[in-house]
């Protein structure tokens, strides 16, 4: 039975790399080789990007994507640069999400319990449908951050929400109109410059820089030659005990 | 005693002191309150639409948490969130074909099965716990104080809800003999505190508070019990703009009736200074029902 399975499977990747799969494109039918990223597919079907793609690497949130499969009735999400396509995918690309930011002078915030809301009053209004995590590529309980920002725990939005890429697909399904990544990013701002332990080791090596510890080792360096500096280079230590 | 609890946001932010009393006074008594391990807002004030059904997916999957550790009851402090969740686990019980719209809905979740019973501690104080245990409990009786219990409308009305007589209740009555105080009565203890409008015409609501304040005092109440932090914000912060309209206006304190509890129950610490706007402990060391 496995076995079959397996053959099944062997043969429908081969054909679909024979094939290609089919994929729709703002409503248009094109064939594209299988195992291509929706970012790249969409370029071998001849889209450019000019907006709406970065880092290439799923961290900049660039390349939102909503798709739906042929017959499914639901809405899915992803990152056109990360996920692969898959036949029937009918796709569209969110490369940016109206969702203006709330301007603030950090310095002059304090981590209250109520200040997440007075930016961002219209967090009153989520109802807990769950619509935001359902939209979100990267996994995050989203409306559990959305609920911790309600009551005013600083700290748990900003540990749910650390994976948060800013693609903004969440905010744009939300029946309350939240700014869901506005609103995380602030609380983790706010916990970084108000809540967060202080890294001492930090301190003292910025105070010891300041001292000027390391000033007479970084003008040796400024010194170099471009042939000097290479051979430093290749014989640096990367491991204790191991050269290059 | 061990019982789910659901704290609700108030109490975790502006109303921190209504739950570390209550888990603090609970305690006393045996009772464990123990949070939900997640929840979100209760949902708050029922929606005046008659499409709503919307509104009750934050309740309903506040039961479903607890459905899904296991419990078959959910208590709460807050009147707000008792009302709201109450109200809810009613309705969809008296009506599966909305139940099962909520579910078909909320697919990320396991379906809700109904059957979760949510219970103010009030409730659990009067019929399980017993107003006999919490005056044994009590090491400092609060004696000659006399305290006016205020309910306001969450924990009264709608009728099937309302955990006691809507037109006379007596309830905090009790409570308050329990701990060796004298309640006060007063003919507008069930009325409206002017909820939301505190936002959008606090005028109004001052003016609400006043006449409030004002009954309860001219009995001779020294303070004010609640339940509810909405109405706490209204009876107790409002106060600063009841003074600006009348000068001869004496403040009064307001209590979160657990807080009353903690301090009969000898548990000072559970009574402290943040979350109040009139600052109640100089009065309680007055008149000696608190160390200095
Ligand atoms: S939380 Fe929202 S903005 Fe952040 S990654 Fe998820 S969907 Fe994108
Ligand atoms: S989508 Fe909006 S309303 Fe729904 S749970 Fe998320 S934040 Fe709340
Ligand atoms: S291009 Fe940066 S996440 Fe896709």
């Amino acid at each position: 039975m496995a076995d079959r399975e397996a053959v099944e499977q062997e043969e429908r990747t081969s054909l679909a790399e024979e094939l290609g799969v089919r994929i729709y494109i703002m409503g248009k039918e094109y064939r594209v080789p299988a195992g291509l990223t929706i970012m790249k597919a969409m370029e071998y079907a001849g889209y450019k990007f000019i907006r709406g793609a970065g880092c290439r690497a799923g961290f900049c949130g660039a390349c939102g994507t909503v798709y739906r499969k042929e017959g499914e009735y639901k809405l899915r999400f992803a990152v056109a640069c990360q996920k692969l396509v898959e036949d029937g995918m009918f796709l569209v690309q969110l490369p940016f999400a109206p969702a203006p930011r709330v301007s603030y002078d950090l310095e002059k915030l304090r981590p209250t319990e109520n200040v997440l809301l007075k930016l961002y009053p219209e967090l009153a209004r989520c109802v807990a449908c769950n619509t935001c995590t359902k939209a979100c590529p990267q996994e995050i309980p989203v409306m559990d951050y959305i609920q911790a920002a309600l009551r005013g725990d600083i700290k748990r939005v900003a540990e749910l929400s650390f994976d948060c890429i800013q693609c903004g697909l969440c905010s744009m399904r939300c029946p309350a109109d939240i700014k869901h990544y506005h609103v995380a990013q602030l609380a983790r701002r706010l916990y970084g410059r108000y809540l967060a332990p202080k890294a001492e080791h930090l301190a003292q090596r910025v105070a010891e820089i300041e001292a000027g510890r390391f000033d007479e080792e970084l003008d040796r360096l400024t010194r170099m030659g471009k042939e000097e500096l290479s051979k430093l280079y290749e014989a640096r230590q990367i491991e204790e005990g191991v050269g290059v | 005693m061990r019982i789910a609890y659901y704290p609700g946001c108030s109490l975790k932010a502006l109303a921190a002191n209504f739950d570390r009393s209550a888990r603090a006074a609970m305690g006393a008594l045996g009772v464990e309150l123990v949070e939900l391990e997640r929840w979100n807002c209760c949902g708050t004030v029922s929606s005046l639409t008659t499409d709503d059904l919307m509104r009750q997916l934050a309740p309903v999957r506040n039961l479903i948490r607890a459905q899904e550790a296991g419990e078959r009851r959910l208590v709460t402090a807050c009147a707000m969130c008792y009302n709201t969740l109450k109200r809810a686990a009613l309705r969809v019980e008296a009506h599966p074909e909305e139940l099962a719209k909520i579910n078909a809905f909320l697919d990320e979740e396991p379906d809700y099965r109904g059957g979760v019973r949510v219970l103010h501690l009030l409730e659990l104080l009067r019929d399980e716990v017993g107003f006999e245990a919490v005056a044994k409990r009590v090491v400092r009786p609060l004696e000659g104080l006399r305290v006016a219990p205020y309910y306001g409308c969450l924990l009264l009305r709608p009728r099937g809800v309302g955990l006691d007589d809507p037109e006379n209740p007596s309830i905090l009555e009790e409570l308050v003999r329990a701990l060796g105080a004298e309640p006060v009565d007063s003919p507008l203890k069930g009325q409206c505190c002017g909820s939301y409008h505190t936002v959008a015409h606090k005028e109004v609501v001052a003016r609400r508070a006043h006449k409030i304040l004002s009954e309860a005092a001219s009995r001779g109440a020294e303070a004010l019990i609640s339940s509810c932090p909405l109405c706490s914000f209204n009876l107790d912060n409002r106060q600063r703009l009841i003074r600006e309209l009348d000068g001869s206006f004496a403040p009064l304190p307001v209590l979160y009736f657990t807080e009353l509890m903690a301090l009969a129950f000898g548990l000072e610490e559970a009574l402290s200074p943040e979350g109040h706007y009139v600052d109640p402990r100089p009065f309680l060391e007055e008149r000696q029902l608190l160390r200095r």
